[in-house]
């Protein structure tokens, strides 16, 4: 059996009488695209600093294939690399210079392929020995990217990596990191573009309040919604809706009518059915499966509840 | 040791690239100290018996101007660092406690030791400097700016905003400096300040430098050996500490 890239357990971190995490327990494979979701606040970013050595846990132990972040945070550390949320850099250096100082940060003397890979992967070259100060954000973010990624490290962390950037550029950030991912990385991604953990990521875990609230592969969690959406619209006002379809109402107007639908309890034809016997003439209709975006609205509620 | 010296090269490469502020410019302060003092007071004060009062100063101003840039270089890589952010690749990367350590000081001492050099070509050009122990010069140099690396990362950690560490730098580290035996012998203060000024462990650093120079010290050579030691292995032990608990660095 092969050890887990990132192993969690009872993880607590305390500010003064804050609990920003609850007794965290979780194991991510290697291998695995990992999305750590939740609303701002909710303790993902302390989740990940206690996984870099940036904050000290409470209590817990957190392990780097299965390596302690505490006990063996040498060899932990070695074995992850971390795109911080923050852009932050080093005003004194160009991007080249950035990228061999970490690379010396992390034990290698040579790694001049390696860095010019990166630099062309993330399109970086030609601003190379360019100072961090001139660089837009963008490629900021893209230079901190290729720092966390100058050593190879098995398991890399993304932390909101494409918070504030552009269209093209977040596309093209996912397309470098679904290529890490295919090469063997282990990815773990925060984002708050929940389309994107949807279209990217295995397994995925929601945490709010600092407290692990789901943690499940993307097909069960998906599974988890209520499941559909029906919208029909009319050219005349719409009748009355019956009595029994009166509690599953998401939005009611004069042409307009949209149902939540229990994805195991209601078929979509009976429902239509139902309507057209009450008199409703359908012009159009349309149904729309639930989002990641509204299991995630649905989950945090819940919480908040 | 590769992260080690790197985190060396690293912070070598920073004051070389501000190389204006970092090392011209201290060097220039001490030469204004230097034409002004010894324009007024040759030949008007004699410190020791048959050294001239520009001879007297240079090794007291070289070393004043070591410890100082010493304690700047760590201090404010650190504060600067946390200030901005960028500390994180630091903090995040398989470097030890001791290595943070070393690469701070060993950079802080570099700085120190090259200020002082240009201090040192700069005074040969008004007198020249008689030389009784290389040996003891060079570890009075080496080891007092290693203190003052030391000190600077721990003011680097505590200061929280830039004015913090002005604050220490000008109400502590400015005035012990000045304080400390520079431009006079601590025979020629009375009462109280004499008392005071042998609590001012840079009057050890400079005294035992001189002795190097001359032979002569206000203080015997062994207990400037023993302060400058103490302190080195107290204010080392306590810098480790803050970077090894993580104080102010990790949260």
């Amino acid at each position: 059996m092969t050890i887990p890239a990132i192993s969690i357990q009872a993880l607590c971190k305390n500010y003064g009488p804050v609990q920003a995490l609850k007794n965290i327990n979780l194991k991510i494979a290697q291998g695995e695209f990992f999305g750590l979701l939740g609303p701002n606040g909710a303790g993902k970013s302390t989740l990940i600093n206690t996984l870099a050595g940036l904050t000290r846990p409470t209590s817990g132990t957190l392990e780097v294939m299965s390596h302690n972040v505490i006990s063996d945070y040498l060899a932990a550390r070695a074995h992850l690399g971390v795109v911080p949320q923050e852009i932050v850099f080093d005003p004194f250096f160009s991007v080249r210079e950035a990228l061999v100082f970490q690379s010396g940060y992390y034990g290698l003397t040579t790694n001049d392929s390696w860095i010019d890979e990166l630099l062309i992967t993330l399109k970086l070259t030609e601003k190379a020995n360019a100072n961090m100060r001139a660089l837009s954000g963008g490629m900021k973010r893209r230079v901190l990217i290729a720092q966390a990624l100058v050593h190879k490290p098995p398991v890399v962390v993304l932390d909101e990596p494409t918070a504030g950037v552009d269209v093209e550029l977040r596309k093209s950030l996912w397309r470098f990191v679904n290529a890490l991912h295919n090469d063997g990385h282990t990815i773990v991604l925060t984002t708050h573009y929940l389309e994107e953990a949807e279209a990217l990521c295995d397994r995925i875990a929601i945490i709010d309040h600092g407290e692990l609230i789901a943690l499940e592969s993307k097909r069960e969690l998906m599974r988890r919604g209520l499941g559909q959406k029906l919208k029909v619209s009319s050219n005349s006002p719409l009748p009355d809706v019956p009595a029994n379809l009166q509690s599953k109402i998401v939005n009611l107007s004069s042409h307009q009518l949209e149902l939540r639908l229990h994805r195991e309890h209601d078929s979509v034809m009976n429902i239509l059915d139902q309507l057209k016997a009450a008199g409703f003439q359908i012009d159009d209709l349309g149904v729309e499966t639930d989002s990641l975006e509204d299991i995630f609205v649905q989950l945090t509620s819940e919480q908040a509840n | 040791m590769i992260g080690c010296y790197t985190l060396f090269r690293k912070e070598m490469a920073r004051f070389g690239k501000v190389w204006f502020q970092t090392v011209l410019s201290p060097i220039v302060t001490a030469m204004l100290y230097l034409m002004i003092f010894s324009q007024i007071l040759e030949g008007r004060i004699e410190v020791f018996e048959g050294v001239g009062y520009t001879e007297f100063l240079i090794p007291g101003l070289l070393m004043m101007t070591v410890i100082q840039n010493a304690f700047a270089n760590s201090s404010s890589s650190l504060v600067q660092s946390k200030t901005l952010g960028n500390l994180i690749f630091i903090l995040m990367a398989p470097i030890s406690t001791l290595q943070i350590f070393l690469a701070y000081t060993a950079a802080a001492v570099a700085r120190g030791l090259m200020v002082g050099l240009g201090v040192l070509l700069i005074g040969l050009f008004y007198v020249k400097v008689p030389v009784h122990n290389f040996g003891i010069i060079l570890l009075f140099a080496i080891c007092s700016s290693a203190v003052l690396g030391a000190l600077g990362i721990i003011a680097g950690i505590w200061a929280d905003k830039f004015d913090q560490m002005a604050a220490f730098q000008n109400f502590i580290i400015v005035p012990l400096s000045f304080l400390s035996g520079v431009f006079y012998s601590i025979h020629s203060l009375q009462g109280v300040w004499h008392t005071l000024s042998r609590f001012n462990p840079f009057l050890y650093m400079i005294d035992g430098f001189r002795y190097g120079f001359f032979g002569v010290s206000d203080v015997p050579l062994g207990t400037s050996l023993t302060v400058v030691f103490v302190s080195l292995i107290v204010l080392s032990a306590v810098s480790c500490w803050m970077i090894h608990t993580g104080y102010k660095l990790r949260q």
